[in-house]
């Protein structure tokens, strides 16, 4: 049948009618393209934002202070690909292949998280990436649980449930460095200074200057708004800060009795769009480093697939 | 001359406990049965959410069409007598 206006019309009415009502909307279900492309837009993006971030911390693998340490960091990078691989496969339940998903993240068509393109200088940045990053990560994932698209929605149950022990990991490291010997709580404060901003620039630009979020809120991809989210996370962590010794830096932020949040200075926002578009401190290499990895992991996907044809011939000659 | 895929799509279930149903939790990518199950049991079962685990070829599974709903599942709606709401008790039977 050819897809008149009225028939696109009449699947956009159901389509938002369904939304309206809170039901989720699954894979086999019409959906408008632009609902579709969001969706494969902000999941990819969220994807390789999961395992472009494993890079920053894998970094400091081998050189963790304890075997105890060595242990959480492998466990918790470990989480962040699984957590990549359940963002892909529900992205490929929305017709794209993880070829051209991986292809899309070479071709720099499809984006990461902009935090992963700054380095990890020592230790007390495990520290402050579990607390920092994993902890806005969580703010963000946590509205996501009740997103729309119902496998979307249900790699971010799987994935919050995994997150609390990232976070709480990152906030020991930084708890046990601000209670050792004046170098450590500086090398703390040091790193805190480093990740806030970008921690704060992960929500992404001011409602008001923020592009696709209009049919994102109408249908439901998006349940909070960037500037909404990104003060439920300086709420919460200021105290944070504060109980282990530890000083934001940014001497605008105040409590705002009124507004029953906390202000915070301006964001510098040149530094974010530099970052985004290429020119950041690692986005070359990281790139780079995916590049590598992926295509010298070709032999062993290639072996994988020429054993299975090797057993299906001999079950076949039986 | 061999090609570099991403080999194929498997469908992963996961038992949570013995005697419970088997959940869908979501999919991996992999060459054969044996590698689509130790990939699935790395991927969705890394803090014991399962005690078993199935998986299924994803091209080997049918599912409906929400196209077709009304006339796939109205045929249940209209037969009431199938809920134990339906039958009127005598007064006073008790147990029942
Ligand atoms: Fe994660
Ligand atoms: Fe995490």
């Amino acid at each position: 049948m050819e897809k008149t206006d009225t028939v696109l019309e009449e699947m956009l009415k159901n389509f938002e009618e369904k939304i309206n009502r809170g039901d989720a909307i699954e894979p086999k279900d019409k959906m408008p393209d632009g609902y579709r492309k969001h969706l494969i837009r902000q999941m990819s993006q969220h994807a390789h934002s999961e395992v472009i971030g494993m890079q920053p911390e894998g970094n400091w693998i081998t050189r963790a202070p304890s075997l105890r340490a060595k242990q959480i960091l492998l466990a918790k990078i470990q989480d962040e690909g699984g957590h990549g691989l359940y963002l892909y496969s529900a992205a490929e339940t929305l017709g794209i292949s993880r070829s051209e998903l991986i292809n899309q993240l070479h071709t720099g068509k499809a984006k990461y998280s902009n935090i992963f393109n700054y380095p990890t200088l020592n230790w007390a940045d495990i520290g402050a990436i579990g607390w920092l990053v994993d902890g806005a990560a969580i703010v963000n994932q946590v509205s996501l649980q009740r997103t729309s698209y119902g496998p979307y929605s249900r790699a971010m149950v799987r994935i919050c449930k995994e997150e609390s022990f990232h976070q709480r990991q990152g906030y020991e490291i930084m708890a046990k460095m601000m209670a050792g010997t004046k170098e450590q709580q500086e090398m703390a404060q040091d790193a805190m200074n480093r990740w806030w901003w970008p921690s704060l620039m992960m929500f992404g630009p001011h409602d008001g200057d923020s592009p696709h979020t209009g049919d994102a809120f109408k249908w439901k991809i998006k349940r909070h708004s960037n500037d909404e989210l990104r003060h439920k996370f300086i709420d919460k962590t200021v105290q944070q800060a504060e109980v282990i010794g530890l000083t934001i830096p940014d001497k605008d932020l105040k409590w705002n009795e009124a507004k029953g949040h906390y202000d915070h200075g301006a964001i510098n926002w040149d530094e974010f769009y530099r970052t985004i578009n290429g020119n950041g401190p690692c986005n070359r290499q990281r790139l780079a480093h995916h590049i590598k990895v992926h295509n010298e992991g070709a032999w062993v996907r290639e072996a994988a697939e020429a054993y299975r044809a090797k057993k299906e011939k001999a079950i076949f000659n039986n | 001359m061999a090609t570099d895929t991403q080999l194929a799509l498997w469908e992963v279930f996961l038992q949570a406990k013995s005697g419970a149903n088997y959940i869908h939790a979501g999919s991996v990518h992999a060459s054969d049965k044996s590698m689509a199950l130790q990939n699935a049991r790395d991927t969705y079962t890394r803090r014991g959410e399962g005690t078993s685990i199935w998986v299924v070829p994803s091209d080997a599974i049918v599912a409906s069409n929400p196209d077709d709903n009304e006339m796939f599942f109205d045929p249940a709606n209209d037969k009431v007598y199938r809920h134990p709401t339906f039958y009127v008790m005598p007064a006073g039977a008790k147990a029942i």
